[in-house]
Parts: C-alpha cells; structure tokens; sequence
C-alpha cells in the first residue's frame, strides 16, 4: 500500500516537473480564477444591511437633533437655551428615549503629517441608552484618549495606542467604534445638516472625520476657538414616525437621511461590486472551463503510457487526480489568499458599519466553493481522460489516436477563399468551435464589464455637491480596481486560449509548414484563430454594458458612454489579444516542423 | 534523365544535434546529386539519419554545414520565408505517417498545398481531381481519411504531394505503415510517377522499396558507405520479382 502510494506521488510529482509550463498555466489559470471568485463571494457579503446590523448593535437613534453652531464668532448657545429645547423634544409625543445633549466641536485632527477636519463629540465614560459607540478594538473614552470612528481611522491608518494631535493637545487613541448616528467617515454629519457653517468651503463639504472625546476635552477645544454645537439622539417608539417627527421640529434630522447618506455613497458601488463580482466569477469560469478541457487532451497520451507499463484504470485515474490535486488544491489556496487581500480595497466605504468591516469576511462558503470548484476542475481534467482510457485498449491509447475534429463543410469552402493566414485560422476555429465559443464569451464578459463602468462614469455627474464629490472617488477607485482585475484575468484567459489552440494546433500548423506555409502565415493563423472569436465578443459586449449597467442602476436614464470610449475599447481589445496570443503563436511556429512531426 | 545538370545537389551536408559529449552526428558529409527524372532510394537502418537528410534536402530542417543546390540555386542560407516558398513549389513530401488532416476528405487534403501555394480555389480543386483520379481514387474524393485504408491514405498524400507540380519528390519511409497488398500499390505509383519523369528521392529500409529505383544509396551512422546503380530500376529483374513493370 505504502509503495503503490509512493508510486503514485512520484509518477505525479515527475509529471509535474517535466511539463513545467503547462503546470504553470494550469497554476495561473485557476490562481487567478479563484483570486476573483474570492472577491466576487466576499462582495456579496458587503450588500448585506451594514445600516441596520449597525443601528441593532448600538442602539441607533431614530432622530438626532442639532442645538447651537454657526460661525466662530457667533455667540455660543447658553445652558438655558439647551436645557429649553432638550426638554421640549424628549417630552414630545413618542419619544421613548434619549441620550445627551453631547458637545461637538468643529476641529482638526494631526497624525503623521496629516491634518484632518474632524467633527469631535463629547461624551460620558458610562454608556448611553441611545447611540452608545460599539467598539470594535480598544476601549472607549477616558480623560486624555479619544475614540475614532472605524471609517476614519482606516483612512488615517490609525491603530489603538497611537497618539493624535487635536486642537493643539494630544490624546491617545483608546479605541475605534462605529455608530448609526452619523454616516462613516468620508461621509460626516455636514453632508446631512451642519451645524458648522466654516466646514463648508467653495466646493462643498471637505471629507470629515468623528471622534468622541470626554465632554471636558471637548469643551476645552471649544475653549480654543473651535465651533460648538450640541447633538441630543432620541428613541422613538415608532422609527417609521421618525419623518413625521422631524417634520414637526427643526433642527432635527431622522436615521433615514443617515441611511439615505450611507446608501448614496454606497448605493452605487454596490450595483458596481454586484455586476464586477458576477463578471468576474463567470470570466474565471470561462477560463476554467478552457483549462479543463486541454488539460484532458494533455493527459490522454500520457494514460496510455502508464497502461501500457502495466497501470490499471484505478491507478491511472488516481496518478492523473492527484496530479490534478496538487494544482488545484495550491492554486485555490493561492487564490484564496490573494482575493483576501484585494477584497479589502474594494470595501472600503463599509468599514464604519457594523457587518462590513475593513476586511471582508471570507466565510466558510466561500472557501468551500472555491475548493470545489477547484477540485471539480482536477476531477474532470483526470478523471475523464482516465475513464476514456479505461475504455480504450492499451494499444489505441498508447497511440493517441485523436478524436476526429469537428467538420464544418462550409467553413472548409469559404476559408479556401481566403488569404493563407484566414484560411489557417477558420480551419483551425473550426477544429475547435466550443474553444472559439469560451474565448468569445470571455472577451465579451471583460468588454460587458469595462463598458458598464465606461457608462457609469458618464452617467454620475461631476457637481460640486456635498456627497457626490465623495460618491465620485470612491467609485473611480472601485471601478479602477475592478477593471484592472478584469483586465488581468481576461489577459491570463487570452494567452492561455492562446496558448492552448498553439499546442493542440502543433501537429496541423507544422504540417501546414511541412507543405509550403511560411512560419509568419501560421503565426498569423493561430493569432487569427483567438483574434477572429474575440471579435463578436468584443462588439456584443458593448451593448452588453450599456444594457447590464442601465438594469443595475435602475431608474436612471440610458447612458451611452462617448463613441470615442467605445471604439477606444473596442480597439485596445483586439490589439491586447493580438498581442498576448502572438507571443504563444510565435513560440508555436518557430519549433522545427519536422521535429513537431516525428514526435507528435 | 535528358539533362546532365541535377535538380538537387547537396555537398558536405551535416546535422548534428546537441554538443560536447552528447554530440550527435546525425548527418556528416553527406554528398548526393539528383538528376532529373531520376529515382533514388536511400537505405540503412534504424536511426541512420536517413529522415534527418530527407528533411535537410526538403528544407524542414537547417543543416549544420554543407551546402543544397536546387535547380542550380543555393538554397543552404536562404530566409525562412523563401524555404516555405522552396516547400510548397519545388517539392513534395510523402510522410511514413501519412500526415492527413484528420477532418478534410481526400480532396479537400489534395488541394491545400495548392491552396497554401495561393492557386485559385477552383484551379486547386480541379487539379486535386486529377491527380485524385491519377492515384485511383477518382471515386474516393470526398471520403474523410478515417473511411481510408492506409494505401489509400498513402496515395492521397502522394496526390498532394504531386500537386504543385514540384521538381523533386521527397518520400519517408513511405511504406513503412502499409500492408503487403498497400505497399505494391504505393510502388505501382511511384513506378508511374517515375515514368512520367517525376524525380524522386525514396527513404526506405525495404528492399522492395529500394527495387524500384535507379540508384541506391546505403546510408550509415549519417554517412553514404555505398552507392549502386540500379539496371532498369522497377522494370528490370528486381522490379519484376516484386510484380511492377517488365510485362
């Protein structure tokens, strides 16, 4: 037992060794498959209800009401005022809780060189009935140490037990926490109701960060000159009456513009991280699916080999499995690991929510369905060459005779038509029509996905508004990222279908070369041969895009991104296959034809 | 042979493949002229070089030193390019294998060189009929290889070898995967080949093969060691004990 399973780690491993660059592409192939398809799982986590787990876990206000602010030099709100206003809104009618009123100052926050606006709050050491901070890390605050809203403190890279410096003092950082009552840093309270009028400069409301602080650090910022305002939250017993209560009372915004600030900023990076992770998922599935099948056709010569040494089915089937394995099971993990660091980058807004942290979760699920989708490519890539051969004599698949490739008479017609180089590259699609069909597919999912974002881009105004500003970056960055990882797999796809049709093509192009072609003409051919299915792709995938992000962005009028974008697209597309399918074709034809011939 | 001037020369051809002590000569100071209309078989064992040459003289290969004359042309440092041009006009090969395309029928086989060659769709076809009809397979022109029998496949590849109306034939081993009955009529047409004046050179290691030729050459560890003119070639005594020509 112990030898058969030597045997079989060595016959595996020394395959493995002797074809290199085909475990190579292999490797890449559902790397970079299972990197997206990890993305694509964790996205999904995101467009969960962040608000709403949030506003659960820290007792979220249903109505937050603003006492005092205005310029710097205005008169501060006197304790009298407040005490009138509190009392008049936590006794009014459904009001069933309260928390505050907190002092909030205006001020600006210094880490490392950085200097950020910051709206800082002030609070009590025991915790509140309504809006009470969840902490995520640390504690909370404590004389001399502030809290930072998870949002903010991703984007400063400000870890607990660091030092800031506020209004000239310096505090340590003694935890981060999230919150319901404001939208997460980049968004702030002034993008909802301001109580700060110099926060809001020519254009528009700068990126602001929240605090909390003890109520006598706060004061003494106010001390120092920073604006004061007062924030009291309140507990309705009905949060769907929560309009209806604003409506009444001034001054006074409701957890729905909060939700409504979050959902603007997020709302659309949602409908890109949906329609980015589906493309991706089905890209990498395109590339599998062209990975599996000339896997199948590698391994059909070699099972006739280990049969012909005297190798039963079973052990052959299990050579070729854990050969498979071995690829598939440190291709996933590689995956796994890179789609949990990219996923992160794509995230960003939802980590000052609760439920969407800064790094998305990668569940169980999706690492179970990774690696089985990982496995179920080894399996079919060993166990339908092994289950041909257990079939087949000895003899048949010793000789390798290949399967007759399809037949298209008409194509066959039209391409002896053609200059040599089309006529090669018809001949050659024709062998291989569902090769042909997985390249257009793959090319038409990255053109659906580039041309959505192209369409997104002309669709979102550039205004000078508060949260569209926001809204603006963070979905150029979204959609950069996703489009850069689009781009890498739909190159990894290229050249590997590339690189496939060149070695499934090795014996017809050197026979082709055998009798008068040139070494050019077949490059050109095999080049042809993934340019001429990428072609439909790219075109059908305009339209695609145009469609996909219309369905997605419902509501919104039809946006055609400008004709110069599309064509742009539409070019760079078939230049970059040409490209990436030239170098494999190029390799392919500079081999020896007679070497190819004696040894095929 | 009305010419005195050889179609192919080749002098001081060498092949050698890997270096130092795993160096292989596999073709070392190889000299051979070809006259027209003439037919030569080169013989030798296993492993001899003799496909190694066959590819040097048809310009599948590069040879390591030496010089080929084609019609008088040096053809030894010429671009790829013109070599494609040399393999789809000036020659024909006849692969042991066969080297059909699996998914082309007799015809559409016959007439890709011809197509490669930038000939006219219909020209290419209408030749690839005649020759299809010359080898015997008139009735046979649209069967895929697979419906074939291996002398009828062998004769497809002969036709498409033939159709570019090259100076010199080049066939390897071109009975090696056929049966007795498949191997006469292989030779039966390189017989009708030859008479027609088509100039061929023949790799084989069988005798009945070589039987056939005007002159043969015995090849060994890469090297020519013999040389015999043949009395009559395939219609004098030899080409009747295997049953070609001498009625």
């Amino acid at each position: 037992m112990k030898g058969q399973v030597v045997l079989v780690w060595r016959l595996a491993v020394r395959d493995l060794r002797r074809h290199p660059v085909e475990a190579l592409m292999a490797l890449l192939v559902i790397a970079t498959a299972a990197t997206t398809l990890t993305v694509a799982l964790a996205l999904s986590g995101v467009t969960n209800q962040p608000y709403q787990q949030t506003r659960l876990a820290t007792a979220g206000p249903d109505v937050i009401a603003i006492e005092g602010g205005g310029p710097v030099s205005a008169q501060p709100v006197s304790s009298a005022q407040l005490a009138a206003a509190v009392a008049s809104l936590t006794t009014a009618p459904g009001v069933i809780a309260h928390s505050g009123p907190y002092p909030t100052a205006y001020s600006a926050v210094r880490f490392r060189g950085h200097t950020v606006d910051v709206v800082a709050e002030g609070r009590d050491q025991a915790p509140a009935p309504v809006d009470q901070p969840k902490v995520m890390q640390g504690g909370w605050i404590r004389p001399g140490a502030v809290v930072i809203e998870r949002g903010f403190a991703d984007a400063l890279g400000v870890h607990v037990g660091d030092n800031v410096r506020l209004g000239g003092l310096s505090f340590r950082v003694a935890g981060i926490a999230v919150t319901a009552a404001v939208p997460p840093y980049p968004s702030s309270l002034c993008h909802i109701a301001c109580p700060f009028p110099a926060a809001v400069g020519s254009f528009g409301v700068p990126n602001m960060g929240l605090v909390w602080l003890t109520r006598s650090a706060v004061a003494g910022l106010a001390r120092s000159g920073a604006p004061l305002a007062y924030l009291l939250n309140l507990k309705l017993a009905d949060p769907a009456q929560a309009p209806a209560f604003v409506a009444q009372h001034p001054d006074t915004f409701t957890w729905q513009s909060v939700q409504s600030a979050i959902n603007a900023l997020i709302g659309i990076e949602q409908v890109a991280l949906g329609v980015g992770g589906w493309l991706l998922g089905l890209l990498a599935l395109a590339g599998l699916g062209v990975l599996a099948s000339r896997r199948i056709t590698e391994q059909s010569k070699r099972v006739g080999l280990l049969k012909a040494v005297g190798a039963t089915p079973a052990t052959v089937a299990l050579v070729l499995l854990v050969e498979q394995l071995t690829l598939a099971v440190g291709a996933a993990a590689a995956g796994l690991l890179a789609g949990w660091l990219i996923a992160p980058l794509l995230t960003g807004t939802g980590a000052g929510l609760v439920g969407a942290p800064g790094a998305p979760s990668i569940s169980v699920l999706a690492v179970i369905t990774i690696t089985v989708i990982a496995l179920a490519v080894a399996a079919i890539s060993s166990l339908v060459p092994a289950i041909r051969a257990a079939r087949t004599s000895t003899v048949s698949a010793l000789a390798d005779a290949p399967r007759v490739p399809s037949r298209r008479p008409l194509v066959i017609a039209v391409s002896a038509r053609l200059p040599v180089p089309l006529l090669l590259a018809l001949r050659q699609l024709s062998r291989r029509p569902r090769r042909a069909l997985l390249n257009t597919i793959s090319i038409a999912l990255t053109v659906t996905g580039i041309v959505a974002i192209l369409a997104s881009h002309a669709h979102i105004p550039i205004a000078n508004l508060t949260i569209s500003n926001l809204k603006l970056d963070r979905f150029n960055e979204l959609t950069a990222i996703i489009t850069v990882m689009l781009v890498i797999l739909a190159a990894v796809n290229t050249t590997f279908i590339g690189w496939a049709t060149a070695a499934d093509g090795r014996f017809s192009s050197a026979l082709e070369r055998a009798l008068g072609a040139t070494a050019g003409q077949v490059t050109a051919g095999l080049s042809m041969a993934a340019l001429l299915p990428a072609l439909p792709g790219a075109i059908i995938g305009i339209p695609l895009g145009i469609g996909v992000y219309h369905l997605l962005a419902s509501g919104t009028p039809l946006t055609v991104p400008p004709a110069w974008q599309l064509a742009g697209v539409l070019l760079a597309t078939l230049l970059a296959v040409t490209v990436l399918t030239a170098i494999p074709s190029r390799l392919s034809a500079r081999r020896s034809p007679a070497q190819v011939l004696q040894t095929e | 042979m009305t010419s005195t001037r050889p179609v192919l020369r080749a002098s001081g051809l060498c092949k050698t493949f890997g270096s130092g002590a795993a160096l292989v000569r596999a073709v070392d100071g190889v000299d051979l002229d070809v006259a027209p209309g003439e037919t030569v078989a080169i013989m030798g064992p296993s492993g001899c070089g003799k496909s190694t040459l066959l590819h040097l003289l048809g310009g599948l290969e590069r040879s390591s030193a030496g010089e080929i004359d084609l019609a008088g042309e040096c053809v030894s440092g010429i671009s790829e390019r013109a070599l494609a041009h040399l393999r789809r006009t000036a020659i024909g090969f006849v692969f042991q294998g066969f080297y059909l395309m699996d998914e082309l029928t007799a015809i559409e086989n016959v007439e890709l060189p011809g197509l490669l060659a930038r000939r006219s769709p219909k020209a290419a076809r209408a030749r690839a009929r005649e020759l299809l009809e010359q080898v015997g397979l008139a009735d046979r022109t649209g069967f895929l290889p697979s419906a074939l029998s291996g002398g009828q496949r062998q004769r497809v590849a002969i036709a498409r070898a033939l159709i570019n109306q090259p100076m010199i034939v080049l066939a390897d081993e071109p009975t090696g995967n056929l049966d007795s009955t498949a191997t006469v009529e292989v030779l039966r047409l390189f017989e009708s080949l030859h008479e027609s004046g088509q100039t061929l050179v023949i790799v084989t290691h069988e005798q009945r093969v070589a039987a056939t030729a005007d002159r043969l050459v015995s090849m060994r560890d890469g090297a020519f060691v013999d040389e015999t003119r043949m009395t009559g070639g395939s219609r004098g005594d030899l080409g009747k004990l295997i049953g070609l020509g001498g009625e």
